[in-house]
């Protein structure tokens, strides 16, 4: 068995022992570790229900070599919420706009919303499209993720 | 696998190279990993690279745009290669969706040399020059002498693809790509048109139409004929028209799962035109 490496994943430093070193970083988040909020679908790079920032840089879990990620800051949904009241702004947009339906696609949205929001405060709706491109979403048709991200927008704006 | 090293320097991944032959580059995972996840490739070793300093550098000067290996998607659409080399921007505007661009590569373009490509054409249209390093040095080679087949390319083991080193011509450039949707799609016909005013010159490369990454010369030469360079007036609709089936002549497409080897050359010659067209808008010159 190849020697142990140490992930740090939102804001703690884990080990992975006992991994078979080809495994990508959405396989030990989920399985090594427990993170199940990343979800696991196509490992493909075609749907984002894998997504996580990698050193603040929204990035396809699945396509990431874990072992390649050792000293890298990575941040999954689970290190999103607020540490107060458990959402973020970004997450009760998202049940307030009923922009959740069976849940699959949320996290990955949950964090490209979170990366658009951090550059763009206040996007239009071609910004939104473009940046939620990557994600795919089979329920909902897209209109209430859409209004959900414009009112995170302006719930953020509005704060001080 | 029973390795992977995280390069923290060019010296230091060609050396992790030399040192393990077998190796395999990693660098934004984007068609490695997808390809490790299905079991189609199973690395004994992986030498990452996208901490290397070097691989990530670029440059812009009066006529000449140096783009790093390691250079991503995002950089060449948000950094001021956007203005220096508008094709490749677009191009890498045109690729899978952010999170994909924030990792995929120029390295890893051309490592995988997929006819696909998007950045492919364009560095042909920009002649450009790969350089590679090895335990050897460096050599450098057009990419018609880097790419040589499908997904096949004259790189050594122990090779890294260092930096492609481009013109940076006066006058406009367009890439263009068709697909099924305007995200994630992979081409189905592809083309960058690239013209030089100081030379008097059209520059023509396509995508997906052929093994390896055509420049259409005979059409550019003919084109390049054509233009009222002194005057700024352009080209002529009825010439614009005849560039584009000009311009397919240089294909040689295949019918797979993506397309047809009849709708890619079609697909071309409509691409062409517009190219063509963008370029040289109807009421006269566009000095962009
Ligand atoms: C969802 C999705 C959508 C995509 N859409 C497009 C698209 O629209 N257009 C397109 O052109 N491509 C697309 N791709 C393919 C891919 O993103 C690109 O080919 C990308 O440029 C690969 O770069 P990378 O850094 O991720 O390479 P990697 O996957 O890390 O490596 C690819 C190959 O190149 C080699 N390599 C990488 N860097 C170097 C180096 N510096 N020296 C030597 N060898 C090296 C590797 O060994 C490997 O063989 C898509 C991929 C996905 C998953």
């Amino acid at each position: 068995m190849p020697d142990p490496y140490w992930l740090r994943v939102n804001g703690a430093d884990h080990e992975v022992a006992d991994a078979d070193l080809a495994e990508s970083l959405l396989f030990v988040l989920r399985e090594r570790l427990g993170l199940t909020g990343t979800k696991n679908a196509c490992t493909e790079g075609e749907c984002s229900s894998c997504a996580v920032l990698v050193d603040g840089v929204l990035t396809c879990s699945c396509l990431v070599l874990a072992a390649g990620a050792v000293g890298a800051e990575i941040t999954t949904v689970e290190g999103l919420g607020d540490s107060r009241d458990g959402l973020s702004v970004v997450q009760e947009a998202f049940v307030d706009e009923g922009a959740v339906q069976c849940g699959f696609c949320t996290p990955g949205l949950i964090v490209a919303v979170h990366d658009l929001l951090e550059t763009d405060p206040d996007p239009s709706d071609g910004d939104i499209r473009e940046a939620l491109s990557g994600n795919l979403c089979r329920c909902t048709g897209y209109g209430r993720i859409l209004a959900a991200v414009h009112s995170a927008a302006a719930t953020k704006r509005s704060q001080p | 696998m029973n390795g992977v090293v995280v390069a923290r320097g060019l010296q230091e991944a060609l050396s992790d190279l030399s040192e393990r032959p077998d190796a395999t580059v990693l660098a934004g995972g984007t068609d490695l990993m997808v390809e490790m996840n299905r079991g189609l490739r199973r690395p004994r070793r992986v030498v990452a690279v996208s901490q290397v300093p070097e691989l990530r550098q670029w440059s812009v000067a009066n006529d000449r745009v140096v783009v790093g290996g390691g250079v991503t998607y995002t950089e060449m659409m948000t950094t001021p290669l956007a203005q220096a080399a508008p094709a490749l921007a677009q191009a890498a505007r045109t690729v899978g969706s952010p999170p994909i661009r924030n990792a995929g590569t120029l390295g890893g373009n051309l490592g995988t040399a997929s006819p696909a490509g998007d950045t492919l054409p364009v560095l042909a249209a920009l002649n450009a020059q790969i350089v590679v390093a090895g335990p050897d040095g460096e050599r450098r080679m057009e990419l018609e002498e880097f790419v040589v087949g499908v997904k096949q390319t004259s790189l050594q083991p122990g090779e890294l693809i260092v930096r492609a080193e481009m013109d940076r011509p006066r006058g406009p450039q367009e890439f263009l790509k068709i697909g099924p949707r305007n995200a994630m799609v992979i081409s189905m016909a592809g083309l960058a048109l690239v013209v030089d005013r100081d030379a008097r010159a059209v520059r023509c490369a396509l995508g997906a139409v052929a093994a390896g990454i055509p420049r259409a010369r005979e059409a550019e030469a003919w084109v390049a004929e054509r233009i009222d360079w002194d005057n700024g007036a352009g080209v002529d609709g009825a010439v614009a028209d005849e560039f584009g089936p000009r311009v397919a002549a240089a294909c040689a497409p295949i019918d797979d799962h993506r397309s047809t080897a009849a709708y890619r050359r079609h697909a071309v010659a409509v691409l062409a035109t517009r190219a063509l067209k963008r370029a040289f808008p109807q009421g006269g010159a566009d000095d962009a």
